[in-house]
């Protein structure tokens, strides 16, 4: 009796270690959040969101850095929701399970995932603006340096390789979902493979196209490390085009907090950017996850 | 003449199909241009990921490449390059010679110093370095200032000091400070994210797992920036309030921070694992007599350690190249020692903050490309062995076989 007793005892002692570290981990999600919102509240106003900084960076709102994270994202969406998506149709509509080419290519999208941050940057900098820039400069406008600099558009094709493995692993989970009934029916009424993909298997993982894009952006609008030298900048007086560098929200946190001469003066104006990046993320993230659940769902039933 | 045959065969199909209409061979196959194309451009676009890959290897590389080819044309014609050496170090020729062996002097005593502090086991190394310090005199008194020469001679020295009249790249200090920070936060995110995982796959009820799953996710879509914001402005003083240490900045909270990183990665890869645990192995283990806790460490636990050892693995990697908490949370010092309190410059960091800043083309620039390749192999060679062996593993295990 008591040694069954202290086995029990045992047991829930280190049942509650386990729950303890979950609790742990929610804990310090739940701190996060409420620090940073707290600290970056009062900061938080249609005028910080809507103007430019003023007086060095010490006043004033983040606007450009919003514009700049905008157009970062959207750029970076246009190159990398469509390749994801047709790369997730291939490894679950064409290629066979086991075959090497599936094999190679699911490898390659998980490396992707993996690979730091700073290699994209690096990346970025060697093949789109030392390569592909310096060639379009010495091609089209006689040397002069124009494309062979940091910019958005560079800043933003950057990204989408980061994001390209996030937008496959969403897409392909959604087109899973899709049953293989509806396939077969499709292609029992005589509709090619390509007519079933487009009218029946595409518009059934819609959902997961959307789940993969919003996650896609998201990651794309708080990284940091990819756009670091390959266009991101520290301040700017006018709003960027194609061709220009840009301000970004993780960035402007960076250099706010690390490289500006005064950070305390400036502390509520990091706090206001941190609670905007971190909301736009959270809020981002957390309609990822709705959707998602929706689909899991779904597929069970 | 031309026609003909390109006719012929759409009619000879057209009366195949129309007098066979009903057919069930599904293995015949109707051509069809749009499905053709569409196929083709679909296949093409699956490869992108693959030329993503080669293409990351490539240009790193040939960015990090020139350390190593120029110091080779020297050494075969080292009086061919004096005129190019002396225009490439901007003509100041007069002053150099006095400069640098001021420099070497400096540079030596200090190696010696601290290697008299380090146990003497690096005898060797100072060796090595003055008589690199040496030839690199000599090739810079005999043929110009060579820069790449110098550079890889110091590579595997440990004073960062990249600018300055004789700029030294050693990366020891940097890769010291990489795994201790790496150690640090896996000694912190690794135990949690496993139990909370043990936790979640085992004993959680559907109510509570509802809630740690997209909590995690929702942890694993925090940019790293703001991760980094948090340790800076908050952890750091929280930290050294508790634990009254001198730099308010160093491995330990950056190794804490980067942990927070690295949980959802840990969490959610540990947690498939222990999920791909068959539901039979659970039973069993509770049919002989096991009790729930006894079955998840002693059953469940074992069955999934592939699983769990790949998690690690990632986890590593994502320290490894995180950059923005390093840059942010760590202090920044290239100093190598063991002490978790001290500040230290991770290798990604010391390319997230130097690369802005550099010329092109220079062997700084050279250097941090190389960092660079050094950073992808290690993260490629961690997904390998984390895809390949681990899985591998696993499978044979849950199997039975």
């Amino acid at each position: 009796m008591i040694k069954s007793f202290r086995k029990n005892i045992k047991g829930i002692v280190i049942e509650g270690i386990t729950l303890v570290s979950a609790l742990l981990i929610i804990a310090i999600v739940i701190i996060m959040l409420t620090v940073i919102i707290i600290g970056g509240k009062d900061q938080l106003s249609w005028e910080f969101l809507t103007s430019f900084p003023t007086d060095g960076m010490t006043k004033g709102g983040i606007f450009p850095a919003i514009y700049g994270t905008a157009l970062l994202v959207i750029i970076m969406s246009i190159a990398a929701v469509p390749f994801g998506t047709i790369t997730a149709i291939y490894l679950t509509e064409y290629a066979k399970e086991n075959s090497v080419i599936a094999k190679t290519i699911r490898f390659a999208v998980r490396t992707l995932a993996v690979i730091p941050s700073i290699i994209y940057g690096l990346f970025g900098l060697g093949f789109f603006i030392k390569f592909v820039g310096a060639h379009i400069d010495g091609a089209f406008f006689g040397g002069e340096l124009k494309w062979g600099q940091p910019n958005l558009l560079w800043a933003s094709l950057t990204m989408s390789l980061l994001t390209l493995p996030v937008v496959i692993v969403s897409v392909e989970e959604a087109l899973k979902t899709v049953p293989q009934e509806l396939r077969a029916a499709s292609l029992a009424l005589g509709a090619t493979k390509w007519q079933t993909i487009r009218k029946v298997v595409i518009p059934g993982s819609i959902s997961g196209i959307m789940t993969g894009t919003i996650l896609a952006v998201s990651r794309g609008a708080g990284e940091v490390a990819p756009i670091l030298f390959t266009g991101a900048a520290y301040y700017l007086a006018t709003l960027p085009g194609l061709g220009d560098q840009f301000m970004v929200l993780g960035y402007h946190i960076y250099v706010l907090t690390t490289q500006s001469a005064n950070v305390d003066q400036t502390l509520p104006i990091q706090f206001g950017t941190t609670c905007v990046l971190l909301l736009l993320t959270f809020i981002l993230n957390m309609s990822a996850v709705i959707l998602r659940y929706r689909i899991r769902k779904k597929k069970t039933n | 003449m031309t026609k003909e045959p390109s006719k012929a065969p759409t009619s000879g199909k057209l009366t195949a199909a129309s007098s066979e209409p009903v057919r069930f061979d599904i293995t015949r196959k109707k051509f069809r241009i749009a499905d053709y194309v569409a196929e083709k451009i679909i296949k093409g676009v699956a490869f992108l990921s693959i030329t993503i890959i080669v293409l990351i290897f490539f240009f790193v590389f040939r960015e990090a490449f020139p350390i190593f080819s120029i110091s080779k044309e020297i050494k075969k014609s080292t009086t061919e390059n004096v005129v190019q050496d002396v225009q490439e170090t901007y003509g100041e020729v007069t002053d150099q010679p006095a400069k640098e062996e001021n420099q070497e002097t400096y540079g030596a005593v200090t190696d010696s110093s601290q290697v008299q502090e380090q146990y003497g086991v690096q005898t060797n190394d100072t060796a090595s370095i003055e008589d690199a310090s040496d030839k690199a005199y000599t090739v810079s008194a005999g043929s110009g200032f060579d820069d790449n020469q110098s550079a890889i001679k110091t590579l595997l020295t440990k004073d960062w000091v990249p600018v300055s009249d004789k700029p030294r790249y050693g990366i020891l200090a940097l890769i010291v400070g990489t795994f201790k920070i790496t150690l640090i936060s896996l000694l912190f995110a690794a135990p949690i994210a496993i139990l909370a995982a043990l936790y979640t796959a085992v004993f959680a009820n559907r109510k509570m797992k509802e809630i740690i799953k997209p909590t995690i996710e929702l942890l694993a879509g925090f940019p790293s920036v703001v991760i980094g914001f948090f340790a800076l402005m908050v952890m750091a003083t929280f930290l050294q309030e508790i634990f009254h240490y001198e730099t308010r900045l160093n491995s330990f909270v950056g190794g804490i921070a980067m942990g927070i990183a690295a949980i959802p990665i840990i969490f959610t890869i540990t947690e498939d694992a222990l999920t791909a645990v068959p539901k039979s192995f659970y039973e069993a283990s509770l049919a002989i007599g096991a009790s729930k806790w006894q079955t998840a460490f002693f059953v469940i636990l074992p069955a999934a350690t592939p699983g769990i050892f790949a998690a690690i693995l990632l986890g590593i990697g994502r320290v490894f190249g995180e950059t923005m908490i390093a840059l942010m949370a760590t202090g920044n010092a290239a100093q190598m020692d063991l002490n978790p309190f001290t500040s230290v410059r991770t290798l990604a960091a010391t390319i997230g903050a130097e690369m802005a800043e550099v010329v092109f083309g220079d062997t700084h620039y050279n250097v941090l490309f190389l960092i660079g390749s050094l950073l992808f192999i290690f993260t490629f060679i961690i997904n390998a062995i984390a895809e390949f062996y681990v899985k591998g593993k696993l499978m044979k295990r849950i199997q039975g076989k």
